[in-house]
């Protein structure tokens, strides 16, 4: 520890002075010892003369440090107007977790709460976080090999999230020890996100391109003075590059949404509004497709923490789907009702009764550009991302998405979104 | 967690047990992920420190195994803290397993890497896997808390697992059919997949030893199960 004694100091004189009134009698009696060894003429006086002046000048600096650790604990002591431990820890805005020498958690803060879910007093760190750098992070820091100590930590499920933990005791003696997390993966997301958006873009565009520089050598070529043709592949010509233009909005707004942390707590947003807003979105499209949309909203009004904007998105996307692949039913049916299996889960589901969906593919149809059937998505403008940012948004708050569907008689998607209990 | 005892040593022993069984699952967690890693990305040096690393599964259980049954003999356990002992042996067990499987997907690497393999089946494996990864963290994390609650989901989720499977099933026989090339690489990543689908049954299994440590209760019994591969059958086209 740097004491601030010693920052004000310059030059021998300054050395001196702060050393002598401490240990002023240590260097008199070297300076006798060195006059009389001279005076005597022994060179073993000369060595102990100089080996006092050496311990004088060393010594005081382990007082130095003894100093300063009886002002530290002072500090310690001192009250900063009624401010207590767990207030100091709630306002930190990273991750940290406090725990005793038997490993129990004695106080997580709300950003700890928030990134690893409920740590109550008395839980055993060492059973939540069972990584295996972690572990002997916690062991060290509990048996004090190493004061501070520091390791990344990667969380791979069901986000990626990437943490630097410093593991530290706090204060002496107090038996306690923390925690803190920073969160590294912004950084992590923005490398994976280049590499991701480079590979699906060049893979994706590659397709449409080859179409148009297609089309373009047999207008040039052959159907040079064909007007029918020409007409008719300028038309397949403005579809493609159109196509192209979605994948990119597509994976962009993707590519986003894999960028941002997980969405702030915010204000509470209300299902059925969301919903309905969509609904009022998609009117146009649902008549263009000839599918009537029938509203089934329970009584219970349920409001979930959340983005309303990404929230959007997905209702957006799936009732999309459901005008665009359900067609041939003639109807939809938009759901929100209380889950009857998990309590304090909303469920809001997206009925259609057009082909469905053969079960082979149900697993798989949120991977990224997979498609049931690439003619009919592709007839149908899909770019095969719609529903991978379904379950993208849906993962990040805390939220799933199930796909239950019987060929020939339809498809229901089911987003389960947990709900917050509402404050008034 | 059982009550405290008037043997304080007793509840450390019990304690360590428990605290040994949640480091291990950590350790089966990472051998799994980082096997599938070398799995999509090719990489043999990630594989062979894989298939080094699954010792320290093997002597986690068995000291797990040896601290239980000094524990039973010592302490005479009842109730509670016997179910607490037994769960330990019986989870640390299916926590070797894992590792085992997770070995095994890392021993593959180098036959499935010989042929250059087409990005959506890597795709589909890794979603398996995150899928049986999750499932394992959840379970791992209801054995921290205690909260059996939590345990409906995972139900649904071996349900996802297994649909995940039986998809990336059909999905490897149509390779094999279009080109005879495939059918080796093919093979063993069937065997991948069929893996990690087992590392979601065993995160299962663990489920029910949970629930049983808890209630002293067996699991009621289980819906049908979901995976169809068995029914799956490659349909030969008619030669002309």
């Amino acid at each position: 520890m740097e004491t601030p004694a010693g920052k004000g100091d310059s030059g021998i004189a300054g050395w001196l002075a702060d050393r002598m009134p401490a240990n002023g009698l240590m260097f008199v009696v070297a300076i006798v010892a060195i006059v009389l060894a001279a005076v005597l003429g022994t060179p073993a006086g000369v060595v102990v003369g100089v080996f006092l002046v050496a311990a004088a000048a060393i010594v005081p600096t382990s007082r130095r440090r003894e100093k300063a650790q009886i002002a530290a604990r002072a500090l310690e002591k001192t009250s900063l107007g009624g401010l207590s431990p767990q207030n100091l820890a709630e306002a930190v805005g990273d991750p940290l977790v406090i725990f005793d020498r038997q490993g129990a958690t004695v106080h997580a803060n709300a950003a700890a709460r928030k990134a690893f879910g409920d740590l109550p007093a008395g839980m055993s760190l060492l059973l939540k976080f069972r990584a295996p750098e972690l572990q002997d992070l916690i062991q060290s820091v509990l048996t004090g090999q190493a004061g501070e100590k520091a390791v990344d930590y990667v969380e791979r499920v069901p986000l990626e999230r990437v943490y630097r933990v410093v593991g530290a005791s706090v204060g002496e003696q107090t038996g306690l020890f923390l925690l803190t997390f920073r969160d590294q993966s912004e950084a992590r997301r923005v490398d994976r996100m280049r590499a991701d958006f480079i590979a699906n873009a060049s893979h994706e565009l590659r397709t449409p391109l080859a179409s148009i520089s297609g089309f373009i050598e047999t207008l040039r070529g052959p159907a040079r003075n064909d007007a029918k043709a020409r007409d008719q592949f300028l038309q397949i010509m403005q579809d493609q590059t159109a196509r192209m233009a979605r994948l990119i909005d597509d994976l962009l707004s993707l590519s986003r949404l894999e960028m941002k942390a997980l969405p702030p707590a915010g204000r509470p947003v209300d299902l059925q509004a969301v919903v309905e807003a969509v609904l009022d979105a998609l009117t146009p499209l649902a008549r263009e497709s000839g599918v009537e949309v029938k509203r089934d909203f329970g009584h219970e009004r349920m409001q979930v923490a959340g983005d309303r904007d990404e929230l959007f998105q997905v209702f957006e996307n799936l009732l999309e789907n459901a005008c665009k692949y359900g067609q041939s039913g003639g109807r939809l049916i938009v759901s929100i009702r209380p889950s009857a299996s998990v309590p304090g889960e909303a469920e809001v589901a997206v009925t259609d009764f057009g082909p469905g969906i053969p079960a082979e593919h149900i697993p798989r149809i949120t991977e990224r550009f997979y498609r049931v059937d690439v003619e009919t998505s592709r007839s149908r403008k899909g770019t095969g991302l719609g529903l991978a940012i379904v379950k993208h948004i849906l993962t990040r708050h805390h939220s799933r998405l199930s796909i239950r569907s019987e060929p020939g008689k339809g498809a229901t998607f089911t987003a389960h979104l947990p709900t917050v209990r509402r404050r008034n | 967690m059982p009550q405290d005892h008037i043997v304080r040593a007793y509840d450390e022993e019990l304690k360590y047990l428990s605290r040994r069984v949640a480091a291990m699952g950590g350790q089966a967690e990472r051998l799994v992920d980082r096997a599938v890693t070398a799995l999509v990305k090719s990489d043999m040096r990630l594989a062979a420190e894989v298939i080094k690393d699954d010792a320290v599964l093997d002597d986690a259980q068995r000291d797990i195994d040896e601290k239980a049954i000094v524990l039973i003999a010592r302490r005479q356990p009842l109730a509670d803290d016997l179910r607490e002992i037994i769960g330990a042996i019986r989870i640390s067990a299916d926590l070797e397993r894992v590792g085992d499987l997770g070995k095994n997907l890392a021993k593959r690497v180098a036959p499935v890497s010989e042929v250059r393999q087409p990005v959506s089946l890597f795709r589909g494996l890794q979603g398996l896997s995150e899928l049986a990864l999750t499932q394992l963290k959840d379970v791992l994390d209801i054995y921290a808390t205690r909260a059996i609650g939590r345990i409906a989901l995972t139900r649904d989720r071996d349900g996802e697992i297994d649909a995940m499977y039986t998809s990336l099933f059909r999905e490897l026989l149509t390779y094999m059919m279009e080109d005879p090339r495939n059918i080796s690489p093919c093979t063993h990543l069937l065997f991948c997949a069929k893996n990690i689908e087992r590392i979601g049954d065993h995160a299962t299994n663990i489920v029910e030893t949970i629930h049983y440590m808890v209630t002293g209760e067996v699991m009621p019994p289980e819906r049908e199960k979901t995976d169809t591969s068995h029914k799956v059958v490659a349909e030969v086209p008619a030669r002309s």
